[in-house]
């Protein structure tokens, strides 16, 4: 019954998403205001129903309800409560209906807190959303649906594929998709403004905080994913240049490079085309990126399954909302207004210049991802693009990025002294330099580049500093005013400076992980000790334990410092009998900023266990940094400015679209 | 400055930084990438050595040799030609004879591959794409033998 509840809601949610696609649009031809206000109810209700439908699903997974095919498939009555529940999402049906959840979140969000919007740039918006929302219940109802029952409920279930069954994995997916499905609001807006030909510096002012908050939740997702990688994997990367993660990635940086148009935009009524590309490229992006990973293109831990009707379905919606966006982009961009003027050296330059190469950095990680599938496809050729094509090609596009970074706060709108900028950065130079100067004297000449690579992370966060000093006057008024000033400077002011500091923390941790770590693989046998990085590892032998639905191989091994006993790590190996297959499970010890990390491997005729050690200084500073750059996010997001729904200083309350047109 | 100018400025800046990356991306495609080859391409094509390749097929069985310090050699098969892979480190957990295989490394002047990333199916009802591909080139392969979900590298 409760399953048939969930398929028969998700019907009603796709029957209501086609009147939302098209009332709507009607009305805002015709200015007709009930026609408009529909969207709002429809968008809301939608929420309800999917949200009902999604349920549903997490009920049969609790109860485990072996008669729906999808809970066979991915679920055991064994598995612990939580990991039932994120089962939901572990398989492709599932993931399918979280995406499509997510997606009517975000249009809830906007019929209940776009009270300010004009109604029929929002009656335009939301019908965009159902727009989308259409073709992935179609796909979900047509070609994957969760709700399916077997003519005959097995006893057991096949279980979730073990590597998923970890806390890392279980919030992974939502946030991912909060980020990627959270970009569509930045595309509808996009479209909408496309559709009614006019645009404003309001405009990009409605669609920064979603944009914004998409941003922040797919920068944690993908550090959330790294981060299980890194330890899951067993292998000690935290990045493996994957086409899953370069399908998250380029999102992320088109998302990055919108964040910042879309401040020239607001500030500066510049930039307007570009910043309209840019949100439909950012969500075609994501859908590519859903593509890559559902289609089955890629083999991976994502391709959940691979069908073929399936792979088509996607690629149409694919090539209908990028190919239609972009053909609207062609015919109706040209009717957009250009905005305010600038001299190349300004702020909205500096500005410029972090699209180009946000967007070009892009474009690299673009052509290394799908240019093995496209040779593979025309000639039959398969090839590898791995590390080596992105450190020669993404690698010094960001180190540009990121050293032109400091100054871009510092210059003025419209026309910037670079030569005072750059004075003024004078102090953050000479911070670089001593801890490059430090990072090579400590280092003892093993790395050219790191140190390097130190003096522009510190170089980064003195010049955030500096930007801060500069905006409260610091040393030019009394040190109590400056702080006064410091503290009541827009938000978003504070943001750009925590974000930017973000960045150099993560470049830093991903230099100590990369260049200073220690890496050992040895064979064991009990009571045998190893060094590492001035840490005495000694095996204490192997136990077998007992899980919920796994047996595990525990290797203990006593930690030494200095002859002081330190810790106990037991890395463990997992094998799961309903699926036949086993898990590694590495154990990790902090040591301040850094990790030690010990993973398993085979177990050999002598008795002795194969064991990967690796010491990795500063590696938490990664996912820290890209957890900074989120609180950046969130506190530009709070900023008054961008509050959504707050009351705007000067703007008529919509309602009037007609005067607005004239401007 | 005029309009045109400034315009003229942006324009050929963005030139300047993608005629930048298309130069760094087209270097590195000549220089970085690695193709993938099953056995009978690599007695076929005569590889010259210390080329980087990608093997994939079956772990012959009765090849497998471990020895001290982790080393440990093999031989992948697509039924027709054999390649005698080099390793020293950790094989994967479903590293088993007989089972699909991918090892990328540089090719010696005898014909030995030095493996330096050894990738193994990570689940029991799953093989790597390349495999299945190398596999049936041969005609060694059987339709069902591998269904579906499941990993390759990770």
């Amino acid at each position: 019954m409760i399953p048939e509840l969930g398929h028969y809601a998700l019907v009603l949610a796709l029957a209501l998403s086609l009147i939302q696609s098209v009332g709507p649009v009607i009305g805002a031809r015709y200015r007709d205001a009930s026609l408009m206000r529909l969207a709002d109810s429809t968008a809301l209700m939608q929420f309800f129903f999917v949200a009902l439908s999604f349920a549903a699903l997490t009920v049969s997974y609790v109860t485990s309800d072996f008669s729906v095919a999808n809970v066979f498939e991915n679920s055991h009555s064994m598995m612990p409560l939580i990991y039932k529940m994120t089962s939901v999402w572990g398989n492709h049906e599932g993931s399918m209906l979280l995406w499509v959840l997510i997606l009517a979140v975000f249009g809830a969000g906007v019929a209940a807190f776009g009270r300010n919007l004009p109604s029929s740039l929002k009656a335009l918006v939301l019908a965009v959303q159902s727009w989308i929302a259409t073709a992935f219940y179609l796909f979900i109802l047509l070609t994957s649906n969760p709700f399916l029952r077997l003519p005959q409920a097995p006893f057991e279930g096949r279980d979730l594929n073990p590597i998923l069954q970890d806390p890392g994995l279980a919030i992974h997916p939502p946030l991912l998709y909060l980020g990627y499905v959270g970009f569509s609001i930045a595309f509808s807006f996009a479209v909408a403004a496309l559709i009614e030909g006019r645009i404003d510096a309001a405009w990009a002012r409605w669609v920064r905080p979603w944009t914004l908050a998409a941003w922040m939740f797919l920068t944690l997702g993908i550090a959330m994913g790294s981060y299980w990688a890194y330890y899951t994997l067993g292998w000690g990367g935290f990045w493996f240049w994957d086409p899953v993660e370069n399908a998250s990635l380029m999102p992320w940086l088109s998302g990055t490079a919108l964040l910042h148009s879309a401040v020239v935009m607001e500030k500066r009524n510049a930039l307007k085309i570009w910043t309209v590309l840019l949100a439909i490229l950012t969500f075609s992006l994501s859908l590519i990126g859903t593509f890559l990973v559902r289609s089955g293109v890629l083999t991976s831990v994502h391709a959940f399954a691979t069908d073929p009707t399936r792979g088509i379905f996607i690629l149409g919606i694919l090539i209908a909302f990028i190919g239609g966006s972009l053909t609207l982009f062609a015919w109706r961009a040209p009717m957009l207004k250009q905005g305010g003027l600038f001299a190349p050296i300004s702020r909205e330059g500096s500005l410029v210049f972090n699209n180009l190469f946000l967007t070009t950095a892009c474009l690299t990680v673009f052509v290394g991802t799908l240019y093995p599938l496209a040779l593979e496809a025309m000639t039959g050729e398969k090839i590898s693009v791995g590390p080596p094509f992105y450190n020669v090609t993404f690698g010094p596009l960001m180190i540009a990025l990121v050293f032109a970074m400091p100054f871009g706060p510092l210059l003025a709108w419209k026309r910037g002294d670079l030569l005072g900028v750059a004075q003024r950065l004078m102090s953050a130079f000479a911070v670089g330099l001593v801890a490059v100067a430090i990072a090579f004297a400590a280092e003892g000449g093993q790395s050219v580049l790191a140190p390097f690579g130190v003096g522009l992370a510190f170089f980064v966060m003195a010049g955030a500093a500096v930007d801060i000093a500069e905006r409260a006057g610091l040393f030019r008024v009394p040190l109590a005013t400056a702080a006064k000033r410091a503290a009541g400077l827009p938000r978003s002011a504070w943001g750009t400076a925590v974000a930017h500091v973000g960045i150099a923390l993560t470049l830093l941790g991903i230099i100590g992980a990369a260049t200073w770590g220690t890496e050992r693989i040895v064979a064991l046998k009990p009571s045998q000790t190893v060094a590492l990085s001035g840490y005495e590892l000694s095996f204490d032998g192997l136990t077998q334990r007992r899980g919920p639905n796994y047996s595990a191989q525990v290797a203990t091994f006593s930690v030494h410092s200095g002859g002081a006993l330190i810790g106990i790590m037991e890395p463990s190996k997992r094998s799961f009998s309903a699926r036949g297959m086993s898990t590694n499970e590495a154990a990790l010890m902090m040591r301040g900023l850094g990790q030690l990390y010990l993973s398993l491997g085979d177990t050999n005729a002598d008795g002795s266990i194969a064991v990967r050690l690796y010491y990795k200084p500063l590696v938490m500073l990664i996912w820290f940094g890209a957890v900074v750059m989120m609180l950046g996010g969130a506190l530009s997001l709070s900023d008054r400015r961008l509050r959504v729904g707050a009351p705007k200083p000067g703007r008529k309350p919509a309602a009037k679209p007609a005067l607005q047109a004239a401007e | 400055m005029t309009r045109k100018q400034r315009r003229l400025i942006l324009i050929g800046g963005s030139v300047g930084v993608l005629a930048l990356a298309v130069g760094l991306v087209l270097n590195a495609l000549s220089g970085s990438i690695v193709f993938f080859n099953s056995p009978t391409d690599v007695a076929e094509k005569h590889i010259a050595a210390g080329t980087r390749i990608r093997v994939g097929g079956l772990v012959k069985p009765g090849s497998v040799v471990r020895g001290e310090n982790l080393r440990i050699r093999f031989e992948v098969t697509d039924g027709n030609h054999d390649v005698p892979v080099r390793f020293q480190g950790i094989v994967p957990d479903l590293f088993r004879e007989g089972q699909g295989v991918v090892a990328e490394g540089k090719i010696e002047p005898g014909g030995v591959l030095d493996a330096d990333t050894v990738l193994a199916k990570h689940d029991e009802r799953y093989m790597p794409k390349e495999v299945v591909d190398a596999l049936k080139k041969s005609g060694r392969w059987q339709e069902g033998s591998a269904d579906g979900a499941g990993v390759a590298k990770k």
